[in-house]
This record gives structure tokens, C-alpha cells and sequence, in this order.
């Protein structure tokens, strides 16, 4: 149990013939949250699909929870939600969430779990089409949450939340890796940033700056996260040939 | 292979349907007014029982294939069947959990525009009721799973809508039902062979004019529940996990 949750090595990913991903390596400690930051379009999705494993990479390694990335050992342990919901739009929150919970062969009592976890509570029979967007993506969460994953891949999964529920959810992620569980979460918000242990800054398909918050601020000199990102890509651009 | 993922895909299916009660009239309705009309445009029920086995088999077998590669791209395009593949489930759950689940609307369906033409439309045949049901709800599984299988093929519901056209519509021409499948020239003659409607027709026409269950018939109702195997089979391999 003392091996990283996550090893990514030499990792490329070539989508449409341009390089998403341009040889990034990383590793994520057990029981941590670790925040994926970066601009739209920065490879961020590509880089949690192929930890998943359901990218098709051009080379490199991903090995998460000891074993290769997308081996049919770690579809029990892994919790994964995209940005898009991908939740059957035609069936109800509940209805939706007692599949995804067979499939996982998880217990049903979970399906009663994750929709207090996420506050879904007034729409559990509501159908998953007429919930408001934001409502949807806590829907999306909660099948995430279902069963015990040991890691937790989650793309920007605050997104349409009021600040107080995206508080709740961000005190979720922590209770969650008090017990044991790795999160691995994109965000484009920086004032979430500061809420991770360990920060990976991505800038068209490469890492900026691997780091705890703290080192990141106090290395640039920026008062805020959001001014370190902008003062390390400037440097960046300085250095570059 | 896990039965009780096979089984949740299927109950999820039809839970699906249940919240759209309006495709599941029109999928349950459609073959039987398409029946009653067939019946009243060739204004006799000696007509009508030469031609309804064969329709009877054609128009669930077309409904069905539409219906399918249409929900299984809606899967792909809007992300669950990627989340399902993290998940541990087989593709082959996946693809018997939908076959089960429309094989038994397509039952339904079946046994409904059969009724309606043995009794009101005057329909008479030769042989059993039993086998004309058992190979016009194989007709209807074998739509279900070609559905499936094409649907690998289509980007967008624009393109899935334009393989029945593709896949259907030169079977409806070749498997004998406009002109005897042994009067066609050689080429279509062969490609006739290979297309599994024709089986489904050549057994049908058999169950209307005789009652003798023969190793033809056995051989044709063998292919046919072969080929929905087979195109289910392939529908499998044609799924990734892992995509560009």
C-alpha cells in the first residue's frame, strides 16, 4: 500500500494529429487531493482519460493503484466522472444511479448514500433531463461515488455549483481522503486551486509547475494562485527558444 | 459474461422506455397498422395471406434495427457507454442486455401484429402459429442486432437513419418477396444467399403454404437465429474501451 496512486511516465497522446499530451510525467501520493489546473483545452480531460484508461496513447506509461491504467482489476476501484454528465438523461436520478450501481456491484443502499453526499436528496425521482445543469453535474458526481473507489478521477466537477455547495463538496473530497481515498480534480478556478495539497499547472500539454500552493506562491512571489499561474507562464515564454 | 449485469442493462433499458410510453405505442402499434392496412389495399384476404407471413417477418425486423442502432449511438455520443467501459462490464453485457430487452418489446410486438392479423384480417396459414411467432420475433432480434452492429459505423443519428436504406432496403428487394428468389439472375441470385432476410422469408412463405416442419425449414430458422449471433458478436468487437 505504499506505492503512489498514480505514475505517470514519458506520457504522449496525439488526438487528431496534434499533440495533446507532449512527454509528461507525474506521480500522485495515496490519500492526497491533488488539483489539475490549467486553460481550456490544456489537455487536462485527455490527460484524466488516459489515467483512466480509455485513451488511446501514442507512448509512455500510466500505472495507477499498482497496476497498468485501464486493467479490468482496477474498474472497481476507480471513480470517474467527466465533465459532460454521462448519465442516461431519460431515467431518473435514482433509477440512473441503482444501474451504475449493479454494474459496479455495489450495494443499493449506496444509491441513498451519494445522493445525500451530493445534496440531491429533493431529486432523486426527478428525471436527470429536467434537472438544471448544475444539478445534473452533482448527479454525474454521485455516480463517481459510487461503490468504494480507492481514486477518484473528477474533471471539473464544481462546475454550475453556488459557492456554498461547492464548499460542501470540496469538504466531501477532504473527508474522502482522510479515509484513504485518492482525488485526482481538474478545475479552471484558481480559488479552488488553493483547496489541494498538491497542484499539477498544465499549459498546452505540458506541466508548468508540479507543487504544494504554498511553494508555488511563494516561489513566483504572486500574492494569489491566479497570479503565480500568469507569472509562471511569463517565465515560461522567456525561457523558451 | 456476469447474468446479473446482462439483466440490470436489460432492466435499465426498459425502465428507459417506460419514461417514452409514446415510442413504446409506436413500436408496439406501428407493424399491426401497417397490417390492417396491407390488408385493406389488396382488398382480398386470399391476397393478404399470401403476402402478410413475409411482412410480418420484414416490418419488426426493420423497426427494429432503426430502433437499435439509434439508442446504442445515443450511448456513445453522450458519454455513458465510456463510463460504462471504466466500469466492469463486459461489452457482451452490454450488447445481450439490450438484445434481451428489445427482443421482448419485438415479442410483444409480434405476437400483437400476428394476433390481429390471424383473427380481424382473416389471415390463414398452413402450418403452426407456433413457428410463424417463433421466426418473425427471430426476424425481429436479428433487426435488433444488425441495429447494433451498424451502429458502430455511424458518427451521427443522421448517419444511423441512412443505413437502413444501406442494410435494409436491398434485402426487402432480394429476399423474394417481390420476385422468387430462384427466377433472379445469377449475381443476385448469390448475394439472395447470403443475406439473411431471404432465410427469414423463404421460412415464412414455407410455414404459410404447409404444415410439414422439415430440416429445410429447421436449417432456414437455424441461420437466421445464427446470423442475430453472429451480428451481436461482431457488434462486440466492434466496441473499444479505449478511443483516439
Amino acid at each position: 500500500m505504499h506505492e503512489s496512486a498514480i505514475v505517470v511516465d514519458g506520457l504522449r497522446v496525439v488526438r487528431g494529429g496534434q499533440p495533446v499530451i507532449r512527454d509528461i510525467g507525474l506521480e500522485v501520493a495515496r490519500g492526497t487531493v491533488t488539483g489539475l489546473l490549467g486553460p481550456n483545452g490544456c489537455g487536462k480531460s485527455t490527460l484524466m482519460r488516459a489515467i483512466v484508461g480509455v485513451q488511446i496513447v501514442a507512448a509512455g506509461a500510466v500505472t495507477v493503484l499498482g497496476h497498468p491504467a485501464g486493467s479490468p482489476e482496477l474498474r472497481r476501484r476507480i471513480g470517474y466522472a467527466t465533465q459532460e454528465p454521462a448519465i442516461y438523461a431519460d431515467l431518473t436520478v435514482a433509477e440512473a444511479l441503482r444501474y451504475f450501481a449493479a454494474v459496479l456491484g455495489a450495494p443499493p443502499s449506496d444509491v441513498g448514500r451519494v445522493i445525500h453526499e451530493v445534496g440531491l436528496e429533493e431529486c432523486a425521482n426527478t428525471v436527470v433531463g429536467s434537472l438544471s445543469g448544475g444539478q445534473r453535474g452533482r448527479a454525474n458526481l454521485a455516480v463517481a461515488l459510487l461503490g468504494t473507489p480507492e481514486l477518484l478521477v473528477l474533471d471539473e466537477p464544481t462546475v454550475g455549483s453556488d459557492p456554498e455547495l461547492r464548499d460542501e463538496l470540496w469538504a466531501l473530497f477532504h473527508d474522502l481522503a482522510s479515509t484513504g481515498v485518492t482525488l485526482l480534480i481538474s478545475s479552471h478556478v484558481m480559488d479552488e486551486a488553493a483547496r489541494c495539497e498538491q497542484l499539477l499547472l498544465m499549459r498546452q500539454g505540458r506541466f508548468l509547475a508540479q507543487d504544494t500552493p504554498d511553494a508555488l506562491r511563494s516561489r513566483t512571489g504572486a500574492p494569489d494562485l491566479e497570479q503565480a499561474f500568469l507569472r509562471l507562464i511569463k517565465e515560461q515564454e522567456s525561457t523558451a527558444p | 459474461m456476469n447474468a446479473s449485469i446482462t439483466l440490470a442493462t436489460t432492466r435499465r433499458i426498459l425502465t428507459q422506455l417506460r419514461h417514452d410510453p409514446r415510442t413504446v405505442v409506436l413500436i408496439i402499434g406501428v407493424p399491426s397498422l401497417l397490417m390492417i392496412l396491407l390488408r385493406y389495399v389488396l382488398n382480398s384476404e386470399q391476397r393478404f395471406s399470401g403476402l402478410a407471413p413475409a411482412l410480418l417477418g420484414i416490418f419488426p425486423f426493420t423497426i427494429m434495427f432503426l430502433l437499435t442502432s439509434i439508442t446504442t449511438l445515443r450511448e456513445r455520443t453522450t458519454g455513458t457507454f465510456e463510463r460504462l467501459m471504466t466500469m466492469p462490464i463486459g461489452k457482451l453485457d452490454l450488447l445481450f442486455g439490450y438484445a434481451l430487452a428489445f427482443g421482448l418489446l419485438a415479442t410483444v410486438q409480434v405476437v400483437v401484429a400476428a394476433g390481429i392479423s390471424l383473427t380481424w384480417l382473416g389471415l390463414d396459414i398452413a402450418g403452426s402459429v407456433g413457428s410463424l411467432l417463433l421466426i418473425t420475433v427471430l426476424d425481429a432480434l436479428l433487426g435488433t442486432a444488425l441495429g447494433l452492429f451498424v451502429s458502430a459505423f455511424a458518427r451521427t443519428e443522421f448517419q444511423a437513419i441512412q443505413f437502413l436504406p444501406v442494410f435494409v432496403l436491398p434485402q426487402f428487394l432480394l429476399c423474394g418477396l417481390f420476385v422468387p428468389r430462384d427466377s433472379m439472375g445469377w449475381l443476385l441470385s448469390r448475394i439472395s444467399d447470403v443475406l439473411p432476410l431471404s432465410y427469414a422469408v423463404d421460412a415464412l412463405t414455407q410455414v404459410t403454404r404447409s404444415a410439414t416442419i422439415d430440416g429445410t425449414l429447421i436449417r432456414n430458422i437455424l441461420i437466421i437465429a445464427g446470423c442475430a449471433v453472429l451480428a451481436l458478436v461482431l457488434g462486440a468487437a466492434t466496441l473499444r474501451r479505449r478511443t483516439p
